[in-house]
């Protein structure tokens, strides 16, 4: 017998269940329980960068809507910069800006919404630039382990067609259900989205 | 003795770099899938119509991976870590008072620090605050059912409640849920984010869960059931049980080789 190697195992994943809110958003569960509460809006007053909401749904097999999906998001600031120590990159940290929020569908309408800003292009650690893009991570009753896509913008045609893991989509079909469609509404920019889990349009999941 | 040639003399040695040990470039372990329950699980019903049917793509860990959101004590109070107290208005919520403790580990058995751990439940009689669940167990005026708590310096972390109760649920006819505490966990970047649920040691209703069962191996799924660990309990007061969440290995620890350190 050969030495043992020892690694643990990581835990396994259970779906996030259909009363999630009461863990994460407790006010959507229909109680006011925390001093603070972690939401939707990524952006402070000082936050540097163009005000964006980001605004969607996730449809199940049959194109409906979930309407119990929870969301997160983590992005890079305006410079292209995560807000962690590990990105080692040169773009300017800001101090109103951590990256991460987290919204939970309109119980009616299934809409997910974030205000947030538009993060900037990021260097990878090969040194290649990447084209600004959030990543989201979902979770719901019936997901039975959190789902990984990103949102790049429709807006950066040229950034987008040379980001690398764009290109690694096959068929390229694919691409663009990971582009989310810029639009503006009574004077601000909203980009919308849809992730569907199954289907000829479905979304691109990553093993990240 | 003759003193041993300068290594830029030897021409086994002619190496324009030193070869450093193997600390990795941060990335995270690959995901064991195979420990996981897959997307379709029919026998869990609600999996059928969520669940992607195309591969995933796989990505080596970048910037966007290997980082993710960071908390501090500021983003939690007080009373956060003892469901106890954290809803009560009247007095204390009814059922076994118990404490959960473990650590968050990753796979390389290190201890994660200053990671957030979110949970929540149902109360004793198996009822969720959450006005989307209508079981006809009562809600307890003194019982929200949810809390959090950041780890310590070696990834330790505990809490205070009530023992969850099972309750029914729409999946076959007569399916109950044994009884369980949900976790959310972070992690050092954002591809260890994990959800999970953790059991209790004895439970009978463990092996015939629909969801429990989507595990398809043993061994992951045992690691879900927390043991009653008596001697962390508290003589007169409270039960106590132990529950090690593990997240994903990273192939250096970033924060070793960083001269200006966290």
């Amino acid at each position: 017998m050969p030495q043992p190697l020892n690694y643990l195992k990581e835990t396994a994943s259970q779906t996030a269940g259909p009363y999630v809110h009461i863990g994460l958003i407790p006010a959507m569960a229909g109680f006011d329980i925390f001093e603070k509460n972690f939401s939707n809006v990524l952006v402070r007053p000082n936050t540097q960068g163009e005000r964006i909401t980001l605004e969607g749904k996730v449809l199940d097999g049959t194109g409906s809507p979930l309407r119990d999906v929870l969301l997160e998001i983590w992005q890079a600031n305006a410079a292209g910069r995560y807000n962690h120590p590990a990105d080692r990159s040169a773009g300017a940290l800001d101090a109103d800006f951590r990256g991460w929020g987290r919204a939970g569908s309109d119980f009616e309408t299934g809409l997910v919404t974030f205000e947030t800003i538009k993060p900037g292009a990021i260097t990878d650690r090969a040194g290649r630039k990447c084209a600004p893009h959030v990543n989201v991570w979902i979770v719901a009753r019936g997901i039975n382990i959190g789902l990984n896509t990103r949102l790049y913008f429709s807006d950066e045609e040229a950034a987008n067609a040379t980001d690398p893991v764009l290109n690694l989509v096959e068929p390229p079909v694919r691409r663009k259900t990971l582009i989310a469609t810029r639009g503006e509404r009574a004077g601000n920019v909203v980009y919308s989205f849809t992730i569907n889990l199954q289907g000829s349009d479905e979304t691109v999941f990553f093993d990240v | 003795m003759n003193a041993q040639a300068p290594a830029s003399q030897d021409p086994r040695l002619n190496r324009p770099e030193p070869f450093t040990p193997p600390l990795g470039d941060g990335g995270f372990f690959q995901r064991d899938r195979s420990i996981h329950p897959p997307a379709y699980a029919p026998g869990y019903k609600s999996s059928v119509l969520r669940s992607p049917r195309q591969s995933l793509l796989s990505l080596e860990g970048s910037a966007s991976e290997i980082t993710g959101p960071v908390f501090g004590h500021n983003d939690l109070g007080p009373l956060d870590n003892d469901l106890i107290r954290n809803y009560a208005k009247d007095g204390d919520p009814v059922g076994e008072r118990i404490i959960v403790h473990g650590r968050v580990l990753d796979e390389n058995g290190r201890g994660v620090p200053n990671t957030l751990v979110e949970f929540w439940q149902a109360n004793a009689g198996g009822r969720y605050r959450h006005k989307k669940d209508t079981y006809l167990a009562p809600i307890d005026p003194n019982f929200g059912g949810c809390g959090r708590a950041l780890t310590d310096d070696t990834g330790y972390y505990y809490f205070r409640t009530v023992k969850p109760g099972p309750y029914p649920w729409r999946n076959f006819v007569n399916s109950w849920r044994p009884a369980h505490i949900h976790f959310s966990v972070f992690g050092s970047g954002f591809a260890q984010r994990l959800i999970t649920q953790m059991y209790f040691e004895g439970d009978p209703l463990i092996p015939i869960c629909p969801i429990l069962t989507t595990i398809p191996d043993k061994d992951a799924l045992d690691r879900l059931v927390a043991p009653l660990d008596l001697n962390a309990s508290t003589p007169f007061d409270s039960l106590a049980y132990r529950f090690d969440i593990v997240l994903r290995g990273q192939r250096c620890t970033y924060f070793e080789n960083r001269p200006e350190g966290n």
